[in-house]
C-alpha cells in the first residue's frame, strides 16, 4: 500500500502481550469475506493489525493500540472486542 | 475482594481522577479501578492542559504537577500541498503567571493526578479490567465485576469514566455503539529533540511553548485537523480525521501522519527528532447530538465515555475534569440530603451540567459536525484557494495587482460559484453563531 512500515513505528512502543489470549476475535471469518464489502478494518486500524490474505482477513492483535477503531468501523458487527486483561496490552510511556 | 464502597470509579483518566478526588475529599469510601499498569498507561491526548478546570480541583497544582511548557504562542496553519497561510498569536501576557494553558505528557500527568487522588483517600487498584456492571433484579447498578479472582465489588453508585469506547455502558445497554461519523481517529508520534533545539526552532525561551494547529489539504479532503505541540524536550505531532472519512477514503492513518511530517513547512521543525512512541486514540466528536444517556439507576457517565468533547475549541480533558467533578458533587449533595442514588435523584447531575458551560458550549455547536460532514470544501477547496491567492498576490512577476485580484475572484467563483460562496458563508455563520 505504501512504503511506510507500521512495524517500525510499533517497535518503539511498550507492550505486555497476553500470549495466546487475543482480546479481539473475528466472530465468523466468512462474514468478512462475503458480507463486508470494502473491509475498512484493513485501512483504518492505526496499528495495521488487519491484513488481507487471499480474500480472508488475518487479525494479529499484538500491536493493538486499543483505540476501538476496528469495532466502530466493522459494519457487520463481526468482532468480539474486549480490552486486554488487566495489566496487559499497550503500556504508553508518554501517551 | 467482596467489599463494599460508597462509590466505585472506573478509569483513572482526567474524568475518573476528578470524580474520585472530589468524592474522597468529601469523605466517601472510594474504589478506583484502572486497567493499565499505572494511571496514564492506557491514555492518549495531544496534549494541552487548560488550567481552569484543574485549578477548581487543585488550586496549587502548579507547585508539583509535571507541566511541560506554558503556551505563549498559538499558530493556525491552513495548508495546501506546498504551502500554508495562517495566523500566529503570541503575547507576552501569556508569560505572566498564573499561566493559562500548558503542554503536558499524559502518562506523567495522570500519574501525578492519581497520586493526589490517593492522598485524598481513594483506594486505587491498577492492572484490573472491569468486565461488566453488576445489577440487581430491578436493573439497578450495584457494583462491578473485575477480571480478578473473586472480582466482584459493590457500591452505592458507579461512575463510568472508562473512556471513549465506553465498553461498560454499551454492554449494559445504556447506549448504542458509536457511529464512525461520531468519532475522530487520531494518531500521534513523540519526537525527541534537545530543549535548546526546540527553543531556537520555535523562537521561544526556557519554559515557553508553541502550539500549531493544522488544517486543510494535510487531511486529504477528510474532515480533520493536525497538531504540533512543543513539550520540554519533545514534540507531539499528530493528525486526526473522522473515522467515517478514513473508512471511505482508505488512506491509512499512519500514511497520513507520515505525509504531515513530510510537509515542506513542517519537516524542518521536526528534523532529527527521535521517535519514541506511536499512539492512536478515538476522540468522540459527535457533539451535543451524540451525547448518550449519562445517568441512571446507580450510575453516572463522565468524560469521553459521555462524548464530552468540544471539537471546535479543542477542549476535552477540561470537560472530562468538569463532568467528573460535577458527578461527584451531585453524589455528595444527594448523600448530604440522605437521598438514594436512583435515576430520579441522579438526574440532578444532568441539570447541573445543563446550567454549566459544559452543555451550553456543546449545544452552541450542535450543528457543526453535520455542516462539516456535508461540506468537505472547507477542508479542500478553500485551503487551496486561499493559499493560491496568497501565492498570486505575493509573486512579483510584472502582472498588475488589479488583474491579480480579478484572477483570484475568478478562481473562487469558478470553484464554488457565487451561490456556493454565499451558502458556505451562511452555513458557517449559522453553525458557529
Amino acid at each position: 500500500m505504501s512504503g511506510i512500515k507500521i512495524e517500525e513505528k510499533l517497535y518503539q512502543n511498550r507492550y505486555l502481550v497476553d500470549a495466546g489470549r487475543p482480546h479481539i476475535r473475528i466472530k465468523d471469518p466468512k462474514v468478512c469475506e462475503s458480507r463486508c464489502g470494502n473491509q475498512p478494518c484493513t485501512a483504518c486500524c492505526p496499528a495495521g493489525c488487519y491484513t488481507r490474505e487471499e480474500g480472508r482477513i488475518v487479525l494479529i492483535t499484538d500491536g493493538c493500540l486499543e483505540c476501538g477503531t476496528c469495532r466502530v468501523v466493522c459494519s457487520p458487527r463481526n468482532l468480539d472486542w474486549e480490552y486486554p486483561r488487566g495489566g496487559y496490552g499497550i503500556q504508553y510511556k508518554f501517551g | 475482594m467482596s467489599e463494599r464502597f460508597d462509590a466505585i470509579v472506573v478509569g483513572a483518566g482526567p474524568a475518573g481522577n476528578a470524580a474520585a478526588y472530589v468524592l474522597a475529599k468529601g469523605g466517601l469510601s472510594v474504589l478506583q479501578i484502572e486497567r493499565g499498569e499505572a494511571p496514564g498507561s492506557k491514555n492518549v491526548q495531544g496534549a494541552i492542559l487548560y488550567s481552569d478546570a484543574l485549578e477548581r480541583l487543585i488550586p496549587d497544582f502548579r507547585d508539583d504537577a509535571p507541566l511541560e511548557r506554558h503556551v505563549i504562542e498559538q499558530r493556525m496553519w491552513i495548508m495546501d500541498d506546498d504551502s500554508y497561510i495562517g495566523t500566529h498569536f503570541r503575547s507576552n501576557n501569556f508569560n505572566k503567571p498564573p499561566y493559562n494553558r500548558y503542554t503536558i505528557i499524559r502518562a506523567k500527568f495522570d500519574k501525578w493526578f492519581s497520586k493526589k487522588v490517593q492522598e485524598a483517600g481513594a483506594l486505587l487498584i491498577c492492572e484490573t479490567t472491569v468486565k461488566e456492571l453488576l445489577r440487581d433484579d430491578g436493573g439497578k447498578v450495584i457494583g462491578v465485576e473485575t477480571d480478578r479472582p473473586e472480582g466482584k465489588v459493590y457500591a452505592d453508585v458507579v461512575i463510568l469514566a472508562d473512556g471513549v469506547n465506553s465498553t461498560l455502558a454499551r454492554k449494559a445497554g445504556f447506549r448504542e455503539e458509536i457511529a464512525p461519523k461520531e468519532v475522530a481517529l487520531a494518531v500521534k508520534e513523540m519526537l525527541f529533540l534537545p530543549k535548546e533545539v526546540i527553543e531556537s526552532r520555535f523562537n521561544i525561551e526556557k519554559g515557553e511553548g508553541v502550539v500549531i494547529e493544522l488544517m486543510g489539504k494535510i487531511t486529504k479532503g477528510m474532515m480533520g485537523t493536525g497538531f504540533l505541540y512543543t513539550n520540554g524536550d519533545s514534540i507531539s505531532i499528530g493528525v486526526g480525521c473522522m473515522l467515517s472519512d478514513f473508512a471511505a477514503q482508505k488512506t491509512t492513518p499512519y500514511e497520513l501522519l507520515e505525509q504531515t511530517k513530510n510537509h515542506p513547512s513542517i519537516k524542518p521543525l521536526i528534523e532529527g527528532g527521535e521517535m519514541k512512541e506511536y499512539s492512536a486514540h478515538l476522540i468522540p466528536e459527535g457533539g451535543y447530538k451524540a451525547i448518550p444517556q449519562i445517568y441512571g439507576d446507580g450510575w453516572l457517565i463522565v468524560g469521553d465515555s459521555g462524548g464530552f468533547v468540544n471539537a471546535v475549541h479543542r477542549e476535552g480533558s477540561n470537560l472530562a475534569m468538569t463532568t467528573g467533578r460535577m458527578a461527584a458533587e451531585t453524589i455528595l449533595a444527594l448523600r448530604a440530603d440522605g437521598k438514594p442514588m436512583t435515576t430520579r435523584h441522579l438526574a440532578e447531575y444532568k441539570r447541573r451540567l445543563d446550567d454549566s458551560f459544559v452543555m451550553k458550549d456543546m449545544k452552541k455547536y450542535k450543528d457543526l459536525p453535520d455542516v462539516f460532514h456535508a461540506n468537505n470544501q472547507f477542508f479542500t477547496t478553500y485551503p487551496e484557494l486561499v493559499n493560491r491567492s496568497a501565492y498570486t498576490m505575493l509573486t512579483v512577476d510584472g502582472v498588475d495587482k488589479k488583474t491579480k485580484e480579478q484572477e483570484i475572484i475568478t478562481s473562487f467563483l469558478k470553484r464554488r460559484s457565487l451561490f456556493g460562496l454565499l451558502g458556505d458563508a451562511f452555513r458557517l455563520w449559522r453553525a458557529f453563531r
